[in-house]
């Protein structure tokens, strides 16, 4: 049970990384895709795994990156090397919940939905699930050092080149 | 087999006599799709089920499929690995509907019918009736009413099913070549390490075709070319079984030296393009040769792969005309450590629903289905490598794996 005072301590925080998932996900909406490796510390990893991996304790996922390099390598490579039909995402994130702020690493969860538009005008609810983030604090700017997406279906819609 | 088609009552005629030309309706005609599960999937094939190490425990079970039929493989108390139709004697009722699990018994929800690990039935609910009212008379034999049980074949740990007596044993359907590729690849006991599952908006045989069809590789994926996975020039070849129906596609990290081949142009060459973190890309040679790439097919959606360190089984399940599902399963060796599960996780970013050299094949079946559906009275042309059905050594340039499928369609299709 969260208490007024727990809510008090977070508010700040709270607001902050608010702020953070919604530059997050109006950059990814946006297609400014080039700046998306900015929210992840030079070390950031980021994981999408479904829940049926999740929940079995296998660690394979759809997307891995580990480091700098591998976040631009997603986005060089849907800019110049994939082939897929152009589409548009519409993040909606809720349910911020903070789970700790204690020390230096926030950890945080989160639910989100993804719908998915593509150029005929076709829409669907792409993928929902939740998001464990760990956030810290970078030269004064709240970066992920980690988000670990975990989808609810197990099934993708033809493919994933988008992150979330 | 030759009236099989008459007796389901479609008058589909294939209009030519080899398989060079491929008509559109065969991709979106519903009557076509209700024979194929007759007499492809519920016909003389070998279908992929799961693997041992997925049902260690007597009790363990896991749901699969073969073409449309729900089938559960299950390991009983002997430690035996059986495999049923999921579907009550009774009602029709599947009996196991969470994807995997541990039971006793099988145990209908419906009508609380059990039945065995092996699928015989033991128990009928209220079978004496009520105060000598209802329940089963003495013509109800149980022995008869046991569930459709699939005969089954281990190989190398693979569940193979087939719903037909008729169908060769698993060694001999894909022949001694492509048994030794397996051998080649699965060297290890193997743990799995998750799954994928992609729908693709088109018809199963057009991604079984994809699979089948080695001259698209460099092309369509520009990872490939760029990267050195599969590039025109690397030596490989196409093994074909001798019943053309299964095939194997592989590469090499050899350069057969045509300078021919490098001055194609080709869209997915980009010499400039590159990776800022290359680790996703390293192989360890495990399997003591330097094949970069390899991709069998075991008719009629099985596939086995190997790229790089990304070993996996690809399980094609259709779902309706225009829908097939893909399932990964994601594979290592039991025995590999911390440094090469993370390599593992790592490689996996190459394929997948979301992977750099796999997601296309998600969307290129759909360009064509969605074109498929606007005329289905035209065809395919297959014309690479000649309208022949043989091996290739060498060049993967070709579209003799695709006919190969095409011979075996036909000859289970009786049209």
């Amino acid at each position: 049970m969260t208490t007024t005072t727990d809510l008090d301590r977070d508010l700040a925080i709270r607001l902050r990384i608010d702020a953070l998932i919604a530059d997050y996900i109006h950059c990814i909406d946006e297609d400014r895709l080039e700046e998306w490796p900015d929210f992840f510390t030079d070390d950031g990893r980021y994981h999408v795994i479904t829940r049926e991996n999740y929940d079995l304790g296998m660690p394979v996922a759809l997307i891995y990156c580990d480091g700098r390099g591998m976040f631009e390598d997603r986005i060089s490579a849907l800019r110049e090397a994939n082939i897929f039909e152009p589409h548009v995402y519409c993040h909606m994130v809720a349910a911020l919940k903070i789970i700790d702020s204690s020390g230096p690493e926030i950890a945080t969860q989160s639910n989100f939905s993804v719908t998915r538009t593509m150029p005929e005008g076709e829409m669907m609810t792409f993928l929902c699930g939740k998001v464990f983030d760990t956030v810290v604090e970078v030269d004064g700017a709240l970066k992920f050092k980690e988000r670990k997406v975990i989808l609810d279906s197990r099934r993708i819609d033809t493919l994933l080149v988008i992150p979330v | 087999m030759d009236t099989a088609h008459m007796d389901a009552g479609t008058d589909f005629v294939w209009p030519s006599e080899d398989v060079s030309q491929i008509p559109f309706r065969v991709y979106t005609d519903q009557e076509i799709y209700d024979l194929e599960q007759k007499l492809i999937f519920q016909g003389p094939t070998w279908n992929f089920l799961c693997i041992d190490c997925e049902i260690p425990n007597p009790g363990d079970y896991k749901m699969t499929n073969i073409g449309d039929a729900p089938i559960v493989v299950v390991r009983d108390e002997n430690g035996d690995i059986n495999a049923m139709v999921n579907r009550c004697a009774h009602k029709g009722a599947m009996l196991c509907y969470k994807p995997r699990g541990n039971i006793k018994e099988f145990n209908c929800i419906y009508h609380n019918w059990t039945y065995d690990l092996r699928g015989k039935l033991t128990g009928v609910a209220f079978h004496r009736g009520v105060r000598g009212q209802g329940g089963l008379t003495e013509e109800f034999k149980h022995d008869e009413h046991g569930l459709e049980r699939i005969r089954i074949e281990n190989v190398r740990g693979f569940i193979m099913g087939t719903f037909s007596e008729h169908t060769p044993p698993f060694a001999e359907y894909i022949g001694q070549e492509l048994m030794d590729n397996i051998d080649r690849v699965f060297i290890k006991p193997l743990k799995v390490l998750g799954y994928h599952s992609q729908v693709f908006p088109n018809n199963w045989k057009l991604y079984v075709e994809n699979n089948k069809d080695s001259y698209h590789a460099s092309l369509l994926h520009v990872f490939h070319n760029t990267f050195g996975v599969v590039r025109p020039t690397m030596t490989g070849g196409i093994l074909l079984s001798d019943s053309r129906w299964h095939h194997l596609s592989y590469t090499e990290r050899k350069e057969i030296g045509d300078e021919n081949i490098a001055k194609e142009k080709v869209r997915s060459r980009q010499d400039e393009y590159s990776l800022s973190d290359t680790r996703m890309m390293e192989h360890k040679l495990e399997l003591g040769d330097t094949i970069t790439n390899s991709i069998q097919t075991v008719f009629p959606t099985m596939v086995l792969q190997q790229i790089l360190n990304a070993l996996a089984i690809r399980q094609l399940i259709p779902r309706g005309v225009e829908e097939s599902e893909l399932i990964w399963t994601i594979l290592g060796f039991e025995d590999d450590d911390a440094e090469m599960d993370e390599l593992r996780l790592k490689v996996n970013n190459l394929v997948g629903p979301a992977g750099f050299i796999s997601m296309e094949d998600g969307c290129v079946g759909g360009f064509i289905q969605k074109a498929a559906m606007a005329n289905v009275d035209a065809q395919t042309v297959l014309p690479m490598g000649g309208r022949v059905i043989e091996p290739s050594h060498g060049s993967r340039v070709t579209e003799s794996a695709v006919r190969g499928f095409w011979k075996g369609w036909r000859e289970c299709m009786g049209i």
